[in-house]
């Protein structure tokens, strides 16, 4: 008689390890983006052309500065795990790895440096309406 | 322990010229990879005018200018266009994974509905923006 399940057998095999992982990720954020991005459009194009005040005082504001938190979070995880599906399709071995590693890279450093910049937006946001 | 011998697996095939005609279906699914993955482009643009934005006057209006300027508004016009083609084609994935709208009949009518729905949303994002 067999102990093992079917299931537990093939959990962890696979070329990836992980399954659907990836899958249900891009499947999850798809779905959190097609919110999102309509309102992060408006928000950023009504931004755009404006004053450097005027910037500040949008992304200072509760809504505008949290929807932009979520997209780029949110928006660059699911190109990073998206770019790295497009490499594994079309590249192989140490240049496979190098480029991942670059695309996960750069989806991170936009997250850090838009999340900076949302923060200090928000702090000079007080600043500039106390001097008014 | 026997040596392992390293295997040259190859890679998924590119399918389409050599072994397929460029289909409706085909190209409209690996336009949504293209647009999907060309958008970090203009996501770099816009967190770089951002940081812009909380340092001094002089570099915002440095990095203003650039975003502003007709390259700018080409860059962001052709990035509204693919935000929208990579969410509608997004969507049609998901209804694909339901299961559903398969039949190739039905799926290329959804690839035109992508590709035309894109452009309207590109043009009433552009007039909402502006206005």
């Amino acid at each position: 008689m067999r102990y093992l399940t079917d299931r537990k057998r093939a959990v962890g095999k696979g070329a990836a390890h992980t399954g659907t992982e990836d899958h249900w990720y891009m499947t999850v954020s798809a779905v959190a983006l097609a919110f999102l991005v309509p309102v992060f459009l408006i928000v950023f194009g009504r931004a755009l052309g404006q004053s450097q005040e005027g910037v500040i005082a949008t992304f200072s504001r509760p809504f505008p500065a949290i929807v932009t938190a979520l997209l780029v979070v949110v928006g660059m995880r699911h190109f990073a795990k998206g770019a790295q599906m497009m490499l594994e399709d079309y590249t192989a071995g140490t240049t496979r790895k190098v480029l991942v590693i670059a695309a996960h890279s750069v989806a991170y450093l936009v997250i850090a440096v838009a999340l900076y910049a949302l923060a200090k937006m928000t702090f000079l946001g007080i600043v500039l309406g106390a001097m008014n | 322990m026997a040596e392992t011998k390293r295997v040259e697996r190859p890679l998924s095939p590119f399918m389409i010229g050599p072994y397929y005609r460029p289909q409706m279906t085909s190209m409209s699914s690996i336009l949504t990879r293209i647009t999907g993955n060309a958008l970090i482009a203009s996501a770099l643009l816009a967190v770089w005018w951002l940081l812009a934005a909380t340092t001094s006057p002089g570099y915002f209006d440095f990095v203003n200018a650039i975003v502003t300027s007709w390259f700018g508004d080409l860059v962001f016009t052709l990035s509204a266009w693919a935000v929208w083609y990579h969410y509608l084609a997004g969507l049609r994935h998901l209804y694909f994974d339901a299961g559903k709208g398969l039949e190739i009949e039905t799926a290329e009518k959804l690839g035109w509905g992508i590709i035309i729905g894109s452009v309207v949303l590109t043009i009433i994002t552009v007039i909402i923006v502006m206005v």
